[in-house]
């Protein structure tokens, strides 16, 4: 009885949940593809790439995994007796991620701190502009500076004789990743509440003891977000560090050898392989490696922060 | 001891702006040592920030200005010689809200103690008693004993405020200010902590923000009536609140009743 009147009483309101609901399921649905055509498209790029790598596993390419995986050797178009080894290429992107991300965190966190708790008004919008603008320079300009500014530099000041390698690719990388670690950590530190940081300081702390007593552990699922960002973008960079780091496959024993990376190593070898021949199905497969270690960063990350999580919940 | 401060907080022709916005007119009040005082008056009168100048937490605003004259203990807290972290120290804050930090509740007691002593200098035990001892006098530590690994933001709002309250024992603060501590509990809560509140009368100099004419009968031993910005009437509660000397104030009051 109660519910009759209150129906009859607002008709109109029925009529509305009636088109409301049909189009929240319209939504529900296009949200639900939107969700799933991302595992798809991952999924589909991750068959092709592994199947252009397959055959070589399981193919008659004369093709040693073992050779791959540990020979520091790599000569892919000696007509003779190719040789691929991926140790040298890795040992390429390790050095110049390491040093880079060795540059850009303490860099990229603290210009985070500083621009969320330190600087007001105008000084803060120009800056956070300017780092906008720092993010959006292509990369290939970024390798051009590699190139022809930072490398003269580097020959200079240290006395080596190229210019572009590890430090230089490492340089170029940091600059690149600063301005996503500033982004991402000034949104971190932004979200903390500011009831937070008043209970610090009614308690004695300064700004600066407030910085890394109270808003470090409140944002740092945040701030390691930034951080593997800032990784994720150095790994995966390739067309700055294919121009500044100088094309030299070797283990690297100091910043100012040159190297190549995995990425550059793809992108230099691509055009000039013979189409589903041994170099050409290689390189996949050091897109494949690329990907697991994608993936591993990634699997870190999740552990970190969940590992993180549980800490604090139990 | 009496004869150094008989009054703890003592202001002198307060001022202050947000802006070109007068928040307090002219303040000028005595808050005795060791009593309970309440501060009423119509949302929007400026308690909070008479409340926030005594330990100069209102300056992280960029656009305050303040003009005047505030004693604590005897000391000008705008002398230049002044430690904001020393002053912090002896004047205690307990917010509307409570804000546990997001660390562990142990941390979250130990914090003060942190910030003021020298790196290193502070030993377990003593810390194991000090989270022990300022646990115990907020009636916390038998509720919390074996969770001070758990991260305190994960409490009721009722444990939050009172270890609130409990982390800033440990600093042996002489001033406790305290902006409606109560208003975001529940009838529970709110008595609970108005225990807690009585049982540190004495030891400290309380001033307490509130909303509720109940509260701050019950609770309070002076009692502060503000209007935009000014102080209109300041005397023991229970004058204020039987025979109030001015007319807004028992309109106030009344209204509040009613
Ligand atoms: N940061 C600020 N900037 C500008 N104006 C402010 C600021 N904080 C408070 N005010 C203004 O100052 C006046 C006093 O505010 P205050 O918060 O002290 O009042 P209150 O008595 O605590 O009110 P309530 O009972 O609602 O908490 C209000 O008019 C408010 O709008
Ligand atoms: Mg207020």
């Amino acid at each position: 009885m109660a519910t009759a009147e209150a129906v009859e009483a607002n008709p109109p309101v029925r009529r509305d949940t009636g088109s409301f609901r049909l189009g929240e399921s319209l939504m529900v649905g296009l949200i639900y593809l939107c969700g799933i055509s991302s595992i798809l498209f991952v999924l589909a790029i991750f068959v092709f790439v592994f199947g252009e790598a397959a055959p070589l596993l399981w193919g008659d390419y004369g093709f040693s995994f073992k050779e791959f995986a540990t020979s520091t050797q790599w000569y892919p178009s000696q007509p003779s007796n190719p040789e691929f080894g991926i140790v040298a290429l890795f040992a390429g992107t390790a050095a110049v991620s390491v040093l880079s991300m060795v540059l850009a965190v303490p860099l990229g966190l603290g210009a985070a701190v500083y621009v969320s708790e330190f600087c007001h008004g105008k000084r803060k919008e120009t800056l956070k502009i300017v780092i906008e603008l720092l993010a959006a320079i292509p990369s290939v300009v970024w390798g051009f500076i590699g190139v022809m500014v930072l490398s003269p530099i580097i020959i200079e000041t240290t006395g080596a004789s190229i210019g572009t390698n590890i430090l230089n690719g490492g340089v170029i990388l940091a600059l690149m990743s600063v301005p996503v670690i500033v982004s991402v950590g000034e949104d971190a530190l932004k979200a903390v509440p500011d009831s937070y940081r008043e209970a610090g300081l009614a308690l004695g702390a300064s700004r600066w003891e407030i910085v890394y007593r109270v808003l470090f552990p409140a944002a740092k699922n945040g701030l390691l977000a930034a951080v593997l960002l800032g990784v994720g973008r150095a790994i995966g960079e390739t067309m700055a560090v294919l121009m500044a780091t100088g094309h030299a496959v070797q283990i690297p024993t100091s910043v100012l050898d040159p190297v190549q990376t995995l990425t550059a190593t793809i992108a230099a070898e691509m055009g000039e392989a013979v189409e589903h021949g041994t170099q050409f199905r290689v390189l996949f497969l050091i897109g494949v490696v690329l990907f697991g270690i994608a993936f591993v960063v990634n699997l870190t990350a999740d552990v970190i922060v969940k590992g993180i999580k549980g800490k604090q919940n139990d | 001891m009496t004869d150094v401060a008989q009054n703890s907080i003592r202001t002198r022709d307060l001022n202050l702006w947000y802006g070109d916005f007068q928040a307090l007119k002219s303040v000028s009040v005595d808050i005795p040592q060791g009593k309970i005082t309440s501060l009423i008056g119509p949302s929007g009168c400026g308690k909070t920030t008479l409340l926030r100048c005594f330990n100069r937490i209102n300056e992280r605003y960029g656009n305050v200005t303040t003009t005047g004259e505030i004693t604590i203990l005897g000391k000008n807290i705008y002398d230049e010689n002044v430690s904001l972290a020393e002053l912090r120290k002896t004047v205690g804050m307990v917010f509307q809200r409570p804000n546990p930090l997001p660390i562990s509740i142990y941390e979250n007691i130990v914090f003060g103690q942190r910030v003021h002593s020298r790196r290193g200098s502070m030993n377990r035990r003593d810390a194991d008693a000090t989270v022990q001892l300022a646990l115990e006098e907020v009636d916390l530590w038998k509720d919390v004993k074996d969770l001070l690994k758990k991260k305190a933001t994960l409490l009721t709002l009722e444990q939050q405020q009172k270890l609130c309250i409990a982390r800033l024992l440990p600093l042996k603060p002489r001033v406790i200010l305290m902006d409606e501590p109560c208003s975001a509990l529940d009838a529970e809560g709110t008595e609970a902590i108005e225990t807690l509140i009585e049982g540190l009368r004495e030891k400290y100099t309380i001033l307490i923000v509130t909303h509720n004419m109940a509260q701050a009968r019950r609770a309070s031993e002076e009692c502060i009536y503000m209007l935009l910005g000014e102080i209109i009437e300041h005397g023991p509660t229970s004058e204020i609140f039987l025979s109030p000397k001015n007319k807004q104030t028992e309109m106030y009051i009344e209204g509040r009743y009613g």
